[in-house]
């Protein structure tokens, strides 16, 4: 039998016993701007193939979702600082080594870029809506004209807004729950299902919304696909990251995970939107609900269990 | 110049002295500590061993906390300690999830603290607060470039280990066994 305490009665707040330095912040900031990315990702898409008026609520309507997605989540981010008057030190460096570094600086892209989007379309939106200054409806204009080139940046910065939010984690070789590569695209998947779901949902266009729903669909199997190889790899690695997995094979995240996220946020879904696909009526609401919820949950229970995962020594 | 530090696991008596000198020296607010002593037991009784431990941070040479800051707070310093510039600081707390040592917290003013050596000491010549107290002077402390220091001499006559090699950090707080 091996026991070991710290004898000298060490308990750093956030630190002893377990480790939660991270609270409700951080994952609702990474749902948030994992959903802003699938938005705009398919945003971005559909207007480079040329589909602007066949997916009008992907590329004009949705989107507005993205700004407002982005903003509340860099105001949940600005509450996890603990020093917060000194937020602007993001910004006098750039380090390449540090994912917070680069997060930092992708919303310094992303965010602008998802209001000039919903600016530029705000009259798709509300028909009646009026600039009233000039400069402005100029400004507009040249963006416009370069709305392909616009599509583009927007394309590649929200596939890497979408990966960063899993690569935060990944990176810490401390936590062994997180630290594996495959968290960056099960939260890029995602974010993608996320952002299906609230186009899903804003659609009055029934072909539009078949099509997402097949998107979402494919998402979801992916998603699934990569949670298993997740597990494989765990499983496959060192104690530690047995450890890890063993907190969603029976220890204390089990039913959580498997329920609310697989489950209720994947499975269910899954199955009404293929019967919905199958001529079945399916109020929208309810998959895509259930969508959101387990994408939700899906950072909640990684950002938590992350932090109970330990080196053993 | 490279400072690291012994720690004589078979002399040490968990007094937890050390804990206490970096309260004071450091002004360590109440209830935090940079340092700590942890007991290992193992086997059953009567067969039993224990270990005992004072641990702080491991001023890594590889350290995950470096790395993951996005505004260069923590950085090397002197002797490749490591230290956090507190105005540099926006308290986001990569560094803590990412020390697997748990050696890091959060100061109520905001900022992220930890251990420094007592560089403030090393440079006037004397030795860390917890080095300098300890009853059993079970810990030494020094430069490992220089073959005569104190921590060479011990590191060069005993058996030692350090926490968690395998996470990569190369750590410089070795613990003779």
């Amino acid at each position: 039998m091996r026991e070991e305490i710290i004898v000298s009665g060490r308990n750093n707040p956030l630190i002893d016993p377990q480790l939660h330095v991270w609270h409700w912040e951080i994952p609702t900031y990474l749902f948030l701007g994992g959903l802003a990315a699938g938005l705009m990702f398919f945003a971005a898409l559909y207007t480079i193939r040329n589909k602007e008026n066949e997916y009008k609520t992907a590329v004009k309507i949705a989107p507005i979702i993205a700004p407002i997605a982005l903003v509340l989540g860099l105001i949940a981010l600005f509450l996890d600082l603990h020093h917060k008057l000194y937020f602007w030190r993001l910004y006098t460096t750039i380090r390449l080594e540090s994912p917070m570094s680069w997060g930092a600086w992708t919303l310094m892209v992303v965010t602008p870029l998802s209001i000039i989007w919903t600016a530029i379309h705000m009259k798709d939106i509300f028909p009646k809506w009026n600039w009233k200054f000039d400069v402005i409806e100029e400004l507009i204009e040249f963006f416009k004209k370069h709305k392909k080139t616009l599509a583009w940046i927007m394309l590649i910065s929200s596939a890497i807004l979408g990966i960063y939010t899993g690569i935060l984690f990944s990176a810490f070789n401390a936590r062994p729950l997180w630290n594996t590569s495959i968290l960056g695209p099960l939260f890029l998947a995602s974010g993608l299902s996320a952002g299906a779901a609230v186009v899903i949902w804003m659609s009055k266009n029934h072909l539009e919304r078949k099509r997402f729903a097949q998107l979402d669909l494919m998402i979801i199997g992916i998603e699934l696909f990569l949670i298993i190889h997740m597990f494989m790899g765990f499983l496959a690695s060192t104690q530690v990251q047995i450890d890890a997995a063993n907190l969603f094979l029976g220890g204390a995240y089990t039913a959580p995970f498997w329920i609310f996220v697989v489950f209720l946020g994947m499975i269910v879904p899954a199955i009404l939107e293929g019967m919905e696909l199958k001529g079945f009526k399916i109020p929208v609401a309810i998959p895509v609900v259930l969508v959101l919820f387990g994408s939700v949950m899906l950072r909640f229970i990684i950002a938590y269990a992350g932090q109970a995962s330990r080196w053993l020594y | 110049m490279r400072y690291a530090m012994a720690i004589d696991t078979k002399k040490c008596v968990g007094c937890s002295d050390c804990v206490v000198a970096c309260q004071t020296e450091n002004d360590v607010p109440i209830g935090y500590c940079r340092d700590w002593v942890v007991e290992v037991m193992d086997g059953t009784y009567p067969q039993l061993e224990m270990e005992l431990r004072s641990e702080r941070c491991n001023h890594c040479e590889n350290s995950p906390c470096v790395r993951c800051c996005p505004t260069g707070a923590s950085h090397y310093s002197e002797g490749g300690t490591v230290l956090v510039t507190k105005n540099e600081c926006i308290g986001c707390s990569a560094c803590i999830t990412s020390c697997p040592y748990d050696a890091r917290f959060v100061h109520p003013e905001g900022y992220v603290d930890k251990c420094t050596f007592c560089l403030h000491r090393v440079k006037k010549g004397m030795q860390p607060a917890c080095v300098a107290v300890c009853p059993t002077k079970c810990m030494y402390f020094g430069d490992l470039d220089d073959p005569r220091s104190e921590v060479s001499q011990i590191l060069k006559k005993r058996k030692y280990k350090t926490l968690i090699p395998e996470a990569g950090t190369k750590p410089h707080l070795y613990f003779l066994i």
